[in-house]
This record gives C-alpha cells, sequence and structure tokens, in this order.
C-alpha cells in the first residue's frame, strides 16, 4: 500500500443511549413464569432505575457505532511508551475463554479447581524462571498493586528484623506511581536525581543511602528507556545499610530471559502481566501485577498461596509471617490464563521478543534522530524518548506533532513524560510492528517535522482527519462534566 | 512557548532556582510561581496550596500546581509560617498562567529566617541561570 494510513470516511454520529428509544420499548424476553405471581412488601417497591427503554438492534447499533470510533492495538500501531502496547495474540483470548477456567468460581472446592491451581503454579514458576527470582505471588491486581505489595514485603521484612524504617529512596526516573506506592505504605520517598548519562550514579545512592532507609525503588529499564548499568554496584550499596532493593518491572518487556534480576541484587520485583505477557489493557484494566521475590522476602508473601503437595494443588493460608492478604480470592485469574497461554506459546522465543522490541526502538531512534531532539545519545532499550526542542522556534510543542500523528492513522506517543525530559516524546514500538509498519510509522514523523517548519498552524489545528477535532483539555480538567 | 527574551521577570522581585518568585512586604513576603513555570506547564488546572498556620523549611514541598501537561511540587524558595494562601486559585487556577505576580499570587509567609532572602537571585541572576 502507498497511500497514507490515515484517511477520511464516513463515520456515523450515536447520542448517548438515553437520548434513543421509546417508552416500552424492550431488548429482551423473558421466558413465561412457571409460578404464581406472588406480592411483593411495599418496602421492596418503589421507583426502577432510570434506564433508556430500548430495543435490541438499538442497543448492538449504538456499541458497533462506538467501536468504529475507537483506536486500538488491533486497529494500527499504538507506540505508547512506557505502556507496551503490544499486539495480544488471540489464542490468548481463546484459551482464557474455555469454560472449564472461564466459568470456575473461586468458591469451588480445591478438588473440583484443580486445573485452575495447576495453571496458577506453573504460572508462578514460569515466571520465576523468567526473571530469575525464587517465588512469585501473582495476587496483585494490577502494576501499582505490586509496587505496594512490595512495600508491603520490605515493610514486613524489617519489622520482622526489629528495625522499622521511614525513607524509601525514588529515582527522577521511576515510573511515577514508585513515590505513590510508597507513601500509601507510610513511607517517606526521597527523590535521587539520574545523572547526565540519564542513569542512576552509585555516588548519589551512597550519599542518600541510611540506615533509616528501607530500600530503593528502581525502574529497570528506566522510564528513559535506559538500562541502569549499575545496577549490582546500587543493590550492594543499599544492601550494606540493611535496605532492600525494588525493581519496577514494567518495562520488562526489554529484558525477558536477558536479565537475571536475582543476580543483579534485586530482593522484589514486580510485573506487569497485562503488558509484557500480552493482555488487552489501558483503560483501566483488568491487568496483574505478580510480585516475584528472593528466598529472603519469600516468608512475607501475601496469602493465600498456591502449593502443591502429594500431587494435589491447594491455597494455604499457612503463612505466618505473611503479611496477609492483598486481593479478593486470588487476583484477575483470567489475566493470567491469558500470560501463561502467551508463555507457553513463545517458549524459549520470549527472549527474542524482548530482542526484536530493543532494535525496532533503536530503529526508530536511528531514524529520527536527525530530526527530533534526542533526549540521550546512548542505545536505548524497549523505547527510545525525544523532544520538541527543535521544533520550538517554529513554536510547534510536542502536544501539537503527537495530535498530528492521529491524523496520520498512529496513536500518538507518550508525551510530557518522563519529566527529566522537557517536552518528551517517549516512543515504545514493542516487537510488534514489521518493518514496513516501523517505516511508515518514521514517514508519518519526518513529514509531521517537515510541516513544522512550513505551515505550523496546520499543526496547531490537528487533529483535522478524525471525527472529533483538538479537544479542550484545560476546560475539561478545570470543569469536569462527570454524569451523562 | 515564549522565549528566554520573552519573558516578564519584574526588576522588584527576587527569584528561586526552582521558579518561584518572592515579593518582601515588610516583614511578609509574598510567594507565586514565576511566568517561565507558567509558560512551561501551560494551562493550570489545579493549585493545592497548604494550610494557613503550617510551617516549612526552605526547600520543603509547601503544595503542587496541576497543568495539563504535569503535577508539579512547589518549593520553599525561604523558611517560614504561612499567614495566608490564595483562595481564589481553588476555582481560578488560570489567574496564575493569566497574572502570575499579582492575582496568581500563591502563599504569604513569615520568614524564620529573614537572611535567606539574601541568598535568592535577582533578575539578572535567574535569568542567567535560564540561558545556563
Amino acid at each position: 500500500m502507498n497511500e497514507p494510513l490515515g484517511t477520511t470516511g464516513l463515520v456515523l454520529n450515536e447520542p448517548l443511549l438515553w437520548e434513543k428509544g421509546q417508552k416500552g420499548r424492550c431488548g429482551y424476553s423473558l421466558p413465561k413464569s412457571d409460578v404464581d405471581a406472588s406480592p411483593l412488601d411495599a418496602k421492596f417497591v418503589g421507583e426502577g432505575p432510570d434506564f433508556p427503554d430500548l430495543s435490541e438492534v438499538e442497543i448492538v447499533r449504538h456499541y458497533t457505532r462506538l467501536s468504529t470510533w475507537n483506536f486500538g492495538v488491533d486497529t494500527g500501531m499504538y507506540p505508547l511508551g512506557s505502556c507496551t502496547m503490544k499486539y495480544n495474540p488471540k489464542t490468548n483470548e481463546r484459551q482464557a475463554a474455555q469454560h472449564g477456567l472461564a466459568l470456575a468460581h473461586p468458591l469451588l472446592p480445591g478438588k473440583l479447581s484443580q486445573g485452575a491451581l495447576q495453571l496458577l503454579y506453573e504460572l508462578e514458576h514460569l515466571l520465576a524462571e523468567i526473571t530469575g527470582m525464587e517465588a512469585v505471588s501473582l495476587q496483585p491486581a494490577a502494576g501499582a498493586h505490586g509496587e505496594l505489595a512490595g512495600m508491603l514485603l520490605f515493610y514486613a521484612y524489617h519489622q520482622d528484623h526489629g528495625s522499622p524504617r521511614s525513607k524509601i529512596l525514588v529515582p527522577d526516573t521511576a515510573h511515577g506511581t514508585n513515590p505513590a506506592s510508597a507513601s500509601l505504605c507510610g513511607y517517606k520517598s526521597v527523590g535521587i536525581k539520574s545523572n547526565e548519562q540519564g542513569v542512576l550514579s552509585p555516588e548519589t545512592v551512597a550519599d542518600h543511602m541510611d540506615t533509616d532507609t528501607a530500600g530503593i525503588m528502581v525502574t529497570n529499564p528506566n522510564t528513559l528507556g535506559l538500562f541502569e548499568d549499575h545496577m549490582k554496584t546500587i543493590a550492594d550499596i543499599v544492601h550494606a545499610k540493611g535496605g532492600l532493593v525494588y525493581a519496577d518491572g514494567a518495562n520488562m518487556n526489554a529484558v525477558m530471559g536477558i536479565v537475571n534480576m536475582l543476580d543483579v541484587g534485586v530482593d522484589v520485583l514486580h510485573l506487569n502481566l497485562h503488558k509484557t505477557f500480552s493482555t488487552p489493557h489501558g483503560g483501566g484494566g483488568p491487568g496483574s501485577g505478580p510480585v516475584c521475590v528472593s528466598k529472603l522476602l519469600e516468608p512475607y508473601l501475601p496469602v493465600p498461596r498456591v502449593v502443591k503437595a502429594e500431587n494435589q494443588y491447594r491455597l494455604s493460608e499457612d503463612f505466618p509471617k505473611s503479611f496477609g492478604k492483598l486481593h479478593a480470592f486470588y487476583g484477575n485469574f483470567g489475566v493470567m490464563v491469558k500470560a501463561y497461554s502467551y508463555i507457553l506459546s513463545l517458549g524459549a522465543d520470549l527472549k527474542k521478543v524482548s530482542q526484536l522490541a530493543v532494535l525496532n526502538a533503536n530503529y526508530i531512534k536511528e531514524q529520527l534522530r536527525d530530526v527530533f531532539e534526542l533526549a540521550y545519545d546512548r542505545p536505548c532499550m524497549h523505547e527510545c524518548v525525544f523532544s520538541d526542542k527543535r521544533q520550538a522556534a517554529h513554536k510547534v510543542t510536542t502536544l501539537d506533532m503527537a495530535k498530528r500523528l492521529i491524523d496520520y492513522g498512529f496513536h500518538p506517543p507518550t508525551i510530557y513524560f518522563p519529566l527529566v525530559v522537557p517536552g518528551a516524546i517517549m516512543i515504545e514500538p514493542t516487537e510488534s510492528e514489521s518493518k514496513e509498519d516501523l517505516d511508515r510509522f518514521i514517514t508519518a514523523c519526518r513529514t509531521i517535522v517537515a510541516e513544522a517548519e512550513k505551515s505550523p498552524e496546520d499543526l496547531h489545528a490537528a487533529p483535522t482527519r478524525t471525527r472529533t477535532r483538538r479537544l479542550d483539555e484545560t476546560t475539561a480538567a478545570r470543569n469536569p462534566c462527570l454524569t451523562g | 512557548m515564549k522565549e528566554i527574551d520573552e519573558l516578564n521577570l519584574p526588576e522588584d522581585l527576587k527569584y528561586a532556582e526552582d521558579h518561584e518568585w518572592v515579593r518582601q512586604n515588610g516583614d511578609k513576603v509574598v510567594i507565586g510561581i514565576n511566568d517561565y513555570a507558567q509558560d512551561q506547564l501551560g494551562d493550570i488546572v489545579f493549585v493545592e496550596l497548604p494550610p494557613v498556620g503550617e510551617s516549612f523549611e526552605k526547600g520543603a514541598e509547601f503544595g503542587t500546581v496541576e497543568s495539563v501537561k504535569a503535577v508539579s511540587e512547589l518549593i520553599m524558595p525561604l523558611s517560614g509560617e504561612i499567614l495566608a494562601i490564595n483562595t481564589q486559585l481553588e476555582d481560578a487556577p488560570e489567574l496564575v498562567n493569566q497574572s502570575p505576580y499579582a492575582d496568581g499570587w500563591m502563599i504569604e509567609i513569615k520568614p524564620s529566617d529573614p537572611s535567606e532572602l539574601d541568598a535568592l537571585l535577582t533578575r539578572d541572576a535567574y535569568l542567567a541561570m535560564l540561558k545556563g
């Protein structure tokens, strides 16, 4: 195809459901009652909820039309840095939809749930093998929940050793949720600046590390898409003062099967199954953020834990040092099934996933470095970070260029994050994109840079090919309308 | 965004490296964020200020400012006790963009160590810092 990806076409308008339908219209029919009508106590009788009266076809068209306004990774490239919007293989959905798994009830007795429990048990061991860690809990329901689990593990460990501590070191290249998770656990976060190479200096960590500091939260690769190459030295510094090392594994897509996290001194690592191990995500879930730990922290993992004895799997609460329960039942099981399916589908090729993700990001970095300002000039991992510095002279910002990418048929990258790069443009192509698609994206970016010089006003107006034009984000934030 | 020479940085104010401005008013001091900060942040949508009566050390976070781009910390350029806050910003955070030195002021404090004022930057020194 030689035509540009983004084009215009007929899109149908669709009102809110409350603006559709007619009184008395109905989209379902209940089976005829086979019992006699029975009077209802007056206290249960009242006004029903304000639901619109709609026919089946009205509802189907409503949601089908809304779906045509949508853009997802099944539509096109979604290089939203830090989010790992990889393609989610359909086999995962097929496995998760199997009745034996999809309809399993968490209150069924263990002897009727052996398959589900076996899947959890094996997934824990697969994740331990992939990361190099020694024990896993699948309970946390999302990345930030995994971070909280990590902080609760820190807390439980220090309490158990009779030396509660009050602070946590958090680099400026960590994920934004890290300090929030530390605060939620009652820790005070101490910010640490990255060096001119975009990574942490062991000296800076040593300057801040003391015996009142519970440990450090390092995102590795960090949010600049750079590998923290002093990780082991930093871990040694933290351990020498009795602290622990938390690794935010949100960027694990760069290092699967490549970095052994235990070897580089990590005590707790969380994973985002929904990102690295391919589940449709965004828009609030569902997610899954398992924590992987060393033997040192295993006693404190949340309960229940899946245990295997005499070829039977069961959930056990018998871990006296556990910090307790983190989630109803056992986390988001559906996401775990998809991750299990993904891992078994790829096997040893998981390592290749990471290699290709890194190769794709470096390809984009090299192909665009002459038109976009590169924040840190060194090989990147799975994402690269540019800025709008060279477009500033034309009064064109990162936001303008991101909006214009929509016109060309691409989801915009992450913008204005990480905060250490003013006007950041953070591109994470993932391993899913072919060279042809990467080249299309690169061509679109180069076209936009040329437009920034020749007709900056076009970029200020972008997007122009979409159903909805540039949204007024300021008014939306200052005066949010939260009801239908 | 503005070029450095387009910035409005009044001569009669002192500036902090974290882009706050400071105006001495007898034994009180008024603090806000400067034109460079509001311009870099973009449209400000929320300002969170501390309760009156609270005291902060120089360098401590006294609040946050949220724009369409990011949430940023507000840093005390001087140590002192909060005497008043600009309650108008609760409903009209845009005042910080429109009038950073007047209607968009943030806090009034009683400095605990007035000599800290001497360590703040003049307009020219602040400009030199921005130019790097």
